[in-house]
């Protein structure tokens, strides 16, 4: 039993009971459905932005891409345009890569010593955090794409091509989203590795657990009313609708469960700000990643360098020049 | 990175954030209605109950296939005492059979709620047939 990870587990665990019995017992859809969406909205947005604005505060004084290609140098000397990028165009190419393919995760090396007389430490590819990542950011991206089609009237094509595609091993009625399946099990993954690692297992806190948490809680229960207990869904899309249209309605027979899932996005979008799921904005702040590696080529001043009163030779020899004459010194200027 | 391009970044989060909302100005939050056929009103009752009917007919239809097709029994005995047979299309106690507009009926909530079930790739419209 560790408490970092039961504390989050029973605030997840409380946030479904809340709106379940609120809406099942008290009927409180109002605030479970209407409320409490509107407010996490608003927190989000506010919370992101005064996030960032507070990041783009803050001073880089110097230049510190990390590299891992050969600079820039002569002609004859292959650069690694993208891994040691020196103009924009590479960053971006950079970026692109760190963002949609998570390129410097990939790298992730596990270091341990060999078990054997030798202890010898060595370093090996550990390639399934990643894995683990892309699959749980993609199953995320789009299954948050797909739940467009309850936000948007006319549905435009390119989303019921995406649902096409995700629905396109059309096993039992309605037909499996794979991306949904997908991002549950990605998610126990990632929480399996922070519980059964002993050393991830160390270093993580409440803070990585509560959003895995709220997050496999969105998918169980969203899994849950799509494939065993069902929901009115055209009920649901004239909720989703009246609040985008700012006309709220409470659909009638649509129960709990919806409410729950409800109620934890609207947690999880409003906790997002001030947390370590900020990482989606802080990605393109990251100095470096998004800097060119150009320092022999352009001089960077550090901003905060004020003025320094320097003492030039020329200022030097005027003041001693009688003297160092006397001494036989060499000058610039004689008299 | 320059203010600038920071303020730029954002102004896009914001407003792909609020996609949804802008996205729907002018509209309304009500679905369309779907229309009971002379027939249908006739008859009342559906298979089930109406809320069920809404959330659950996708599993009931899985259910009749899977029946048809591996048990071969045709005949659905409802819990509202009514039988039905168990057919997407075929017979006058069949889906179809009472919701006889597919197009007024069928397709108004599912292009509302943007499903396309892939039924109609073999199975008939039995008004598409007689026309
Ligand atoms: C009240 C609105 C409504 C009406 C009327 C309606 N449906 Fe549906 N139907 C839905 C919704 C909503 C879904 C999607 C549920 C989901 O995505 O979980 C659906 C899904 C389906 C599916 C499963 C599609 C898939 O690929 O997952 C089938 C099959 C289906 N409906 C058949 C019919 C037939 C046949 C009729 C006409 C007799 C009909 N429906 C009338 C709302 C309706
Ligand atoms: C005997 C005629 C009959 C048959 C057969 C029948 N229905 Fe119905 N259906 C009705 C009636 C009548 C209603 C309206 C029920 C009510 O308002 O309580 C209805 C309602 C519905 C609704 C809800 C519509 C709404 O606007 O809320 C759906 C969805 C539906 N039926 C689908 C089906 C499907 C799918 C089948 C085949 C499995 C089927 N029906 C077979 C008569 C029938
Ligand atoms: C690949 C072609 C194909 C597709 C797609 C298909 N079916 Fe069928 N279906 C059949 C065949 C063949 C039978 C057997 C007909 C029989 O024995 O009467 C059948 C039988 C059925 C039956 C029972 C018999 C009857 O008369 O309807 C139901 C109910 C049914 N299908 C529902 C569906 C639904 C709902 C979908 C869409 C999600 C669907 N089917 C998609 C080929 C298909
Ligand atoms: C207020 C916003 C949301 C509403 C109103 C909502 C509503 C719903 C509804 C009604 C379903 C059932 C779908 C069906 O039967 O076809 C569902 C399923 C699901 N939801 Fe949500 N949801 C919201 C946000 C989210 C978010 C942010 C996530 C996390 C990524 C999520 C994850 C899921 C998953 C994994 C499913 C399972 C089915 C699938 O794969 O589509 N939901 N949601």
């Amino acid at each position: 039993m560790n408490q970092k990870y039961m504390l989050p587990l029973a605030g997840v665990f409380l946030l479904f009971l809340l709106a379940y019995a609120g809406v099942e017992g008290v009927g409180l859809q109002w605030l479970f459905g209407i409320v409490i969406p509107y407010l996490a909205v608003i927190a989000f947005i506010y919370g992101f932005v005064n996030r960032v604005m507070c990041w783009a505060g803050s001073a880089v004084p110097f230049r510190i891409p990390t590299t891992c290609g050969q600079q820039k140098s002569f002609p004859w000397i292959k650069q690694n345009r993208i891994d040691n990028p020196d103009t924009a165009i590479g960053v971006f190419i950079r970026m692109l890569f760190e963002i949609f393919l998570f390129r410097s995760l990939f790298r992730n090396t596990k270091a341990a010593f060999n078990r054997d007389e030798n202890n010898k430490l060595t370093y090996s590819w550990e390639i399934f955090l990643w894995l683990g990542a892309l699959a749980f950011h993609y199953g995320f991206l789009v299954v948050t794409l797909r739940h467009l089609r309850f936000f948007l009237e006319p549905v435009p094509a390119s989303l019921a091509f995406l649902e096409y595609l995700d629905g396109i091993v059309q096993i039992g009625l309605p037909g499996v989203f794979v991306s949904g399946i997908v991002l549950l099990a990605a998610a126990l993954f990632l929480l399996a590795r922070r519980i059964f690692d002993a050393k991830v297992s160390y270093i993580s806190l409440a803070a990585d657990y509560f959003p895995l948490f709220l997050i496999i809680g969105i998918a169980a229960t969203g899994i849950a009313m799509r494939y065993f207990t069902k929901v009115d869904i055209t009920g649901v899309k004239e909720f989703t609708m009246g609040l985008v249209t700012f006309h709220p309605v409470i659909p009638p027979g649509v129960g709990g469960l919806f409410y729950a899932h409800v109620l934890m996005v609207s947690v999880l979008f409003a906790y997002f700000p001030m947390s370590k799921l900020m990482h989606a904005g802080g990605i393109f702040l990251s100095p470096t990643r998004n800097m060119a590696n150009n320092t022999r080529a352009k001089r960077h001043i550090n901003p905060w360098n004020y003025a320094v009163d320097v003492h030039t030779y020329e200022q030097y020899e005027d003041h001693f020049r009688e003297k160092m004459i006397e001494a036989g010194l060499p000058v610039d200027k004689e008299e | 990175m320059s203010k600038n391009v920071i303020v730029a970044g954002l102004t896009v989060f914001v407003i792909v954030a609020l996609f949804p909302f802008w996205f729907n100005i002018g509209n309304t939050n009500a679905a369309p209605e779907a229309e009971l056929s002379a027939k249908a009103k006739a008859a009342k009752k559906c298979v089930l109950d109406k809320y069920d009917m809404r959330a659950n007919h996708m599993s009931l239809l899985d259910d009749w296939r899977d029946t048809v097709v591996r048990d071969s029994k045709r005949v659905y005995k409802a819990a509202n005492g009514k039988t039905f047979g168990m057919s997407l299309s075929t017979g006058e106690d069949s889906c179809m059979g009472c919701h006889v507009d597919k197009e007024k009926f069928c397709d108004k909530c599912h292009n509302y709620v943007s499903v396309a079930p892939s039924c109609w790739e073999c199975h008939t419209d039995p008004k598409e047939v007689t026309q």
